[in-house]
């Protein structure tokens, strides 16, 4: 996709933006813009600062220093607004099993406030699109992986969001449904011109549907632009390529989630 | 539809929809029915204080109630791990709200495990002394649960794996209720005793209950509502505070 709208609007802002646990700093002064109607990837190896960099834009976490501007609002003062703007799909599945589809649905429309009439329509508009409809009345537990991430990427756009985040939305899937919910994620980005951020590991999917990637390397933003830019700059012939010569050959060993959690207690002064 | 509304309504689905939890939690109560119920009544009659399964029923409702209120809290630390609490924390919703509307379905769950006891105990022969006071019964049964799904709540929030809410369910759960007048009557204890039962919120919770369905009070029917509703107040507040303060 070489069609990337430079000159578009900026829906997403982020100047200087600074996260750290005590002496560890996850996100070091990152400064990106994301322009309305566009795909941008974030890309980094484990354990870089994508998702806390995504739970800072998404309210979820606060920043320690820096700036986000996210649909003309603040996540930190404005978190109401912030929320209304983006959809989201997590890493890991946040549905509940016990449900069925179309409450987990309705569940999202009460805490969004969407008015029970045009609730109705959306949930079933958006179910027919990620082919959920039949399957509504079913409990979420017995869904496939695939079927979850569809149901997730519904209920993330049930409440109209300008921005649909996906945090590593292809992780596990197997590549006949990869595919399909790309297909998927591209033609909402063109029909709705919904902005999408997304992470992923998988380069040749960034090379594919984003316009602009962005790769963060222990905390700092390496290299932004087109994929194919980041190739030329690099010189390099593909995106992964053009990854691998940004962020080196070594392993990256994945922080576990509880030793962060760990990490946040320990320096709020809690244990 | 509020939203205090449909997270009470999810915890409401949940709960109907797993019967195995549902039974899972009566076996405990249930067992201390019947053995200590039918093994401490002759002794217990012999002593002069008369029928003990009536005394010991309202403990063992109060027990089932505590205990399902308190696992509320397992269900926050579940949630998280799962992922589904983010779902909610992405919401234009105030914390505040969610805690409330968790609470209250947590503590409505609890009062139905109460009742399912109440029910088995009348077909074992329990006997209600009053049942003009059975609302005073549920006001006591629904103070104690969102007491103490507050205090699961509190607990949860600083707690991110279920081993360590296990911790806390054996130092905490337990003593609470062994300590509260559940299972023996308050008078002639020890001085240590008689002080640790009536610093225990629970003693006031089974005291009311006690009341209400076998016209018993060893504390004052005002005393137990005054501690109650003060302690389930207070806790509410912690509870909702330190939700508000989870980070996921």
């Amino acid at each position: 996709m070489s069609e990337t709208e430079m000159t578009g609007e900026a829906i997403i802002e982020v100047t200087e933006l600074t996260k750290k646990y005590g002496d560890l700093t996850a996100v070091d002064c990152v400064s990106f813009t994301v322009r309305r109607g566009e795909i941008f990837a974030f890309l980094g190896p484990n354990g870089a600062g994508k998702t806390t960099t995504i739970k800072m834009l998404t309210t979820l976490l606060a920043p320690t220093g820096g700036a986000i501007r996210l649909n003309g609002y603040d996540p930190v003062r404005e978190q109401d607004a912030v929320r209304r703007s983006f959809g989201i799909v997590f890493q890991d599945p946040s549905l509940d099993n016990e449900l069925t589809a179309y409450e987990n649905m309705v569940f999202h429309a009460v805490l969004f406030r969407i008015p029970p009439q045009l609730r109705k329509e959306r949930i079933k508009a958006l179910l027919e699109l990620v082919q959920l409809w039949e399957r509504k009345d079913e409990q979420v537990k017995k869904f496939s992986g695939g079927m979850k991430r569809r149901l997730e990427i519904a209920r993330g756009l049930l409440h109209l969001p300008q921005i649909l985040f996906l945090d590593e939305p292809t992780l596990g899937l197997d590549p006949q449904t990869r595919h399909l919910l790309w297909e998927h994620i591209r033609e909402l980005n063109k029909k709705e011109q919904i902005t999408v951020f997304l992470t992923t590991h998988i380069m040749e999917e960034a090379e594919r549907v984003a316009g602009t990637v962005a790769v963060i390397d222990h905390g700092k933003i390496i290299d932004q632009g087109s994929p194919g830019a980041l190739a030329e700059r690099t010189g390099t012939a593909s995106l992964e390529e053009a990854f691998l010569a940004l962020t080196g050959k070594a392993i990256r060993e994945e922080e576990p989630e509880s030793a962060n959690i760990m990490l946040k207690r320990m320096f709020r002064g809690r244990w | 539809m509020s939203v205090i509304y449909i997270l009470w309504l999810r915890q409401m689905k949940r709960y109907f929809r797993s019967r195995a939890r549902i039974i899972g939690a009566l076996g405990q109560p249930l067992l201390y029915l019947f053995a200590l119920g039918f093994g401490f009544g002759a002794v217990f009659e012999r002593a002069g204080e008369g029928n003990y399964l009536q005394f010991l029923v309202p403990g063992i409702i109060a027990m089932s109630i505590l205990f399902t209120s308190m696992f509320n809290g397992l269900e926050i630390i579940w949630d998280r791990q799962f992922g589904f609490l983010k779902e909610t924390l992405v919401a234009p919703v105030s914390r505040v709200q969610i805690m409330l509307g968790r609470t209250l379905g947590g503590a409505t769950v609890a009062v139905f495990q109460g009742m399912i006891i109440l029910a088995i105990s009348f077909l074992i022969g329990f006997r209600l002394a009053n049942p003009l006071a059975m609302p005073a019964a549920l006001v006591f049964m629904f103070l104690i649960a969102t007491l103490f799904t507050a205090l699961g709540t509190a607990i949860a929030s600083l707690l991110d794996d279920m081993q360590g809410f296990q911790l806390i369910m054996n130092f905490l759960v337990m003593p609470l209720f062994f300590l509260s007048g559940a299972l023996f009557p308050l008078k002639d204890l020890p001085v240590a005793v008689s002080v640790i039962v009536r610093l225990n919120p629970l003693s006031y919770g089974v005291d009311g209950l006690r009341g209400a369905l076998i016209g018993l009070f060893q504390l004052g029917i005002w005393a137990n509502f005054a501690v109650l509703a003060a302690s389930s107040l207070i806790l509410v507040m912690i509870g909702a505070y330190l939700f508000s303060k989870i980070q996921v």
